[in-house]
């Protein structure tokens, strides 16, 4: 008892939201450098995604038409309002703009396209490079004014490009950033649920149950999953739910291995059986003693399954059983990249390989980090 | 023996790096040994002996280790300093090295000759048939018998003393100046232990070796030792010959190790008090299987037919070495494991109760554990872990009471109430012990299985703990079934003993008529093992 201090006793300590492990756990993996700041520019890029309709969209974020402040991001204005006579506001269009720029103002985002905006003024025919890959001459050649047009201002600009479609390519990545994240997050966490499930009840109760699982789990993992994968979605009308459901009911299992080890090595230790002797039920001990030790082989292993499932997606996308066309995702840049590499200017920033890597290599190195936080802490 | 000492550490200090800072493990100490002398470093866990027998040979987690000061001479030259070649060469040749743990520190997909006949390649050159008959000699000389038959054995087909034996062989093999043994006989049982001590003074004596011997056990060096040297917090605070050390210690510390002995009157038998627990021909056979159907062929009876009977505020110590079954006749009788045979507690019969049904029986019956360090769920604080049994068995306490239980039952060991938001690796064995005896006596027992709860835990802190025990029975009129190797502990605690083997009762009694007056020869040899480090042929 001599080595605790008399004010590290008085009390609870107080250290805000996190309870004392967790405020540990969150020094240990601040200490991670690379992880760290791994975990800061995931979550930028994640947050900016988040709220890409307000980053890149070919709708003002807030715009005062005639004393009245209207919001087209999130409310769909008939083009009536504004004289025209479309069911839908076309925002870009030269007519709106004059009319809204006479009878107030409007504020755009950074971006002005969606991923679905067409750019009607590239300089000529698309893909075009970056923007910044051209002189400003040439870069303003699409619209009617030429270099001194009103339009040729920096947010019309496309600073990737555009791809052969003529949509705007950094909006494209924004969107397909979100929706593939959102993907590999949401596959995670439900196989994640069902796999640790599964392995607890394995690896706790262990004979037959873990002997009749674990062949169901060889022969279930022995399928070939993108054959399989390819008959469902050719069967059923691809969209995010449909994709996220045929892919858990496969990537499940490779959680099982790792939370059944764990479980059956744990089982036996001498503070499940204190908990026994106690009169402790079976499921509180395998919730409360033993999944929280069997949780840092389970985080440990998460981002392995996060860009797994992004990967998946994409190579999916690129086979072209993915989401239904016209979404942005990243397999359908690896099409466009393998069609347009002639060009490499518009081709490399977006194509999947590149930015997968990228991607892949910041969540590993979050993981690293995760897993010194959440490793073992012995301080004897 | 001449004067120049054979080894000589100068000044040595260790540090190691954690967390960005060096924490200094030795601090500055100084020892010589001469030729032919037995130089016995005693301390507590992490007073830093080990890493200073580890240093002689350069065997730390360098660069995690640094040395910020000091000399290691041996023979005149500076170990610390010596290149890898040099060092190499020392080691395994001038200076060998023994471990506390013979299962791992044997290679387990070597057999004897190879193990042993690697260092001999290595150093001397020798090989093939040559090699062969001095393995055999080796051997031999370490007491294996039919050696012949033991060269082709793996480690697993060896028993824990002759893996010890080999181990001590291959230290012998290329006949070095000094010997370093760090804690050789911890792992092993008090008979055997006796066994190899008495093998490592006799081959110290014919060959003139040097030892270093690093231990935390008084008595062996009381018996074995030429000098000795006290190590607490990284610095040596007391050297000098073992007679004088003992008969007049100077520093507080060694007068509180020498001091440390587990003392105390265990409690008088009392035939009106309630019997707690009894238990008539209690059997545990394990079955072993062969063949395609898994038919069962034998049995291990790891408990064959012991009965016994248990009253309120009494001890009863069930004695015996590792594989005697003590312990599974623990786990037996709280009806952890599958036995056969009646067993009544409070008077009644619970041999047959499901876990449904032992439930509420629960409360009343608890376990402390040997390993203060597996016993307590890590990632819960010690707060939750001593609340744990009061959620299940006392549901409508609010959580105020509960709390307040809690704070009472850590005081009540000795801990201080506002320690249960921490966690149990921010405490030392003793104070998990401490916790682990609390989450017990919170649920308010009257049957108390404690599991070796010293064994695993440092002199000093077992006296306390022990005296701790003590004090707790007397409050709570507690039922004890204390199961122990270590027979200083039990002669401490327990007013009635048996003495198991293979699974049965060699002797059984009151405990101050088995100590004074054993009548079994296996009792006989376990006591004079255990007080006397002598040991008796009963292998």
């Amino acid at each position: 008892m001599s080595d605790l201090t008399s004010e590290e006793m008085v009390a609870r300590p107080k250290t805000g939201w996190l309870s004392p492990m967790n405020a540990r756990r969150w020094t240990n993996f601040k200490a991670n450098r690379r992880g760290y700041w791994s975990l800061w520019l995931f979550l930028f890029l994640f947050i900016i995604s988040l709220f890409a309709e307000f980053v890149a969209n070919d709708k003002p974020v807030i715009a005062s038409y005639k004393g009245e402040i209207l919001f087209p991001v999130v409310v769909d204005y008939p083009e009536e309002k504004f004289g025209g006579f479309l069911a839908v506001t076309d925002y870009r269009s030269g007519f709106i703009q004059d009319e809204i720029a006479e009878n107030g103002w409007m504020i755009w985002p950074p971006i002005r396209y969606s991923y679905r905006t067409i750019n009607s003024n590239v300089p000529y025919s698309a893909p075009t490079p970056p923007f910044w890959l051209m002189s400003k001459e040439d870069r303003c050649a699409g619209y009617p004014e030429g270099a001194d047009d009103p339009g040729c201002t920096l947010g019309n600009m496309d600073w990737l490009g555009t791809d052969d479609l003529a949509r705007d390519v950094l909006a494209r990545v924004i969107y397909g950033f979100r929706i593939s994240v959102l993907f590999g997050l949401l596959l995670t966490g439900f196989s994640a649920v069902i796999g640790v499930a599964a392995g607890a009840v394995q690896g706790y109760f262990g004979g037959w149950v873990d002997l009749l699982m674990q062949r169901f789990i060889e022969i279930w993992s022995s399928l070939p999953t993108l054959y399989i994968l390819l008959i469902i979605a050719a069967i059923l009308p691809p969209g995010f739910w449909v994709l996220l459901g045929v892919m858990l009911v496969f990537s499940w299992v490779s959680f099982v291995a790792v939370v059944r080890a764990e479980f059956l090595r744990a089982r036996n230790f001498e503070y499940v059986r204190a908990a026994r002797a106690l009169g402790v039920g079976n499921f509180t001990i395998m919730f409360r003693h033993l999944l929280p030790n069997a949780m840092v082989a389970t985080l440990t292993f998460v981002p392995f399954i996060l860009s797994g499932a992004i990967v998946t997606l994409t190579s999916l996308d690129f086979l072209g059983f993915g989401m239904p066309p016209g979404r942005p995702r990243w397999g359908n840049w690896s099409i466009r990249a393998r069609a347009i590499c002639r060009r490499p200017g518009s081709a490399l920033p977006p194509s999947s390989p590149f930015r997968s890597c990228y991607r892949c290599w910041c969540l590993s190195a979050k993981r690293c980090a995760m897993r010194s936080t959440r490793g073992r802490r012995s301080n004897e | 023996m001449s004067d120049t000492p054979l080894l000589s550490v100068r000044d040595l200090s260790v540090a190691f790096r954690h967390g960005g800072a060096d924490n200094l493990a030795v601090d500055r100490i100084s020892f010589d040994i001469m030729p032919g002398e037995v130089v016995a470093l005693v301390g507590e866990s992490g007073s830093g002996k080990s890493a200073t027998a580890a240093s002689v040979l350069r065997l730390l987690p360098y660069p995690a280790a640094s040395h910020p000061s000091g000399e290691i001479l041996f023979e005149g030259r500076d170990l610390l300093k010596a290149d890898d070649r040099t060092l190499r060469q020392v080691r395994g040749g001038d200076i060998t090295q023994i471990f506390q743990e013979p299962m791992t520190s044997l290679n387990p997909l070597h057999p004897v000759e190879k193990q042993v006949g690697e260092t001999l390649a290595l150093h001397a050159g020798m090989t093939g048939a040559d090699a062969r008959k001095r393995v055999l000699e080796l051997l031999h000389e370490v007491g294996i018998r039919e050696a012949e038959r033991r060269l082709g054995a793996f480690p697993h087909e060896l028993s824990g003393g002759q893996r010890q034996r080999v181990m001590i062989a291959m230290a012998l093999a290329n006949r070095p100046k000094l010997l370093i043994a760090d804690e050789p006989t911890t792992a092993l049982d008090v008979t055997v232990q006796a066994q190899i001590l008495k093998l490592l003074k006799s081959l110290q004596r014919d060959h003139g070796m040097s030892m270093l011997f690093i231990t935390h056990d008084l008595g062996i060096v009381r018996k074995f030792a030429d000098r000795v040297c006290v190590m607490t917090e990284g610095r040596i605070v007391e050297h000098g010959p073992v007679a004088e050390i003992f008969d007049n210690p100077q520093h507080a510390y060694t007068k509180h190790l020498l001091a440390a002995e587990p003392k105390g009157e265990p409690p008088a038998h009392d035939p009106s008090r309630a019997v707690i627990v009894e238990a008539d021909n209690v059997k545990v056979w394990f079955p072993v299987k062969a063949g395609l159907l898994r038919k069962t062929v034998d049995h291990v009876k790891a408990v064959n037919g012991i009965s016994l009977k248990l009253r309120a505020g009494e001890t009863l110590g069930v004695v015996g070495e590792s594989g005697s079954g003590k312990t599974t006749l623990g786990l037996a009788l709280t009806r952890m494991i599958g036995s056969k045979g009646r067993i009544a507690f409070v008077g009644k019969d619970i041999d047959a109760y499901s876990f449904k049904q032992m439930k509420p029986l629960r409360e009343a019956m608890q376990i402390v554990f040997q390993d203060p360090y597996g016993s307590l769920s890590p990632r819960m604080s010690v707060g939750e872990i001593v609340a744990e049994g009061l959620k299940i068995h006392e549901p409508g306490l609010s959580t105020a009471e509960r709390e307040a239980r809690v704070g009472a039952a850590l005081e009540e060991v000795g801990l201080d109430a506002t320690m249960r938001w921490r966690y149990p690796h921010e405490f030392s064995g003793g104070q998990r012990q401490r916790v682990a005896i609390a989450r017990a006596i919170v649920l308010k027992p009257r049957f108390v299985m404690l599991d070796e709860p010293t064994s695993a835990l440092d002199m000093s802190v077992q006296a306390q703990v022990v005296d701790l025990l003590a004090d707790l029975q007397k409050k709570h009129n507690l039922a004890y079934l204390f199961i122990s190797h270590d027979l200083k502990v039990v002669r401490a605690l327990a007013n009635e003993i048996i003495v198991m083997r293979f699974g049965e009762v060699v002797e059984r009694g009151p405990a101050a008529d088995v100590f004074e007056n054993p009548k079994a020869d296996y009792t006989k040899a376990l006591l004079a093992a255990a007080f006397d480090i002598e040991p008796v042929e009963a292998d």
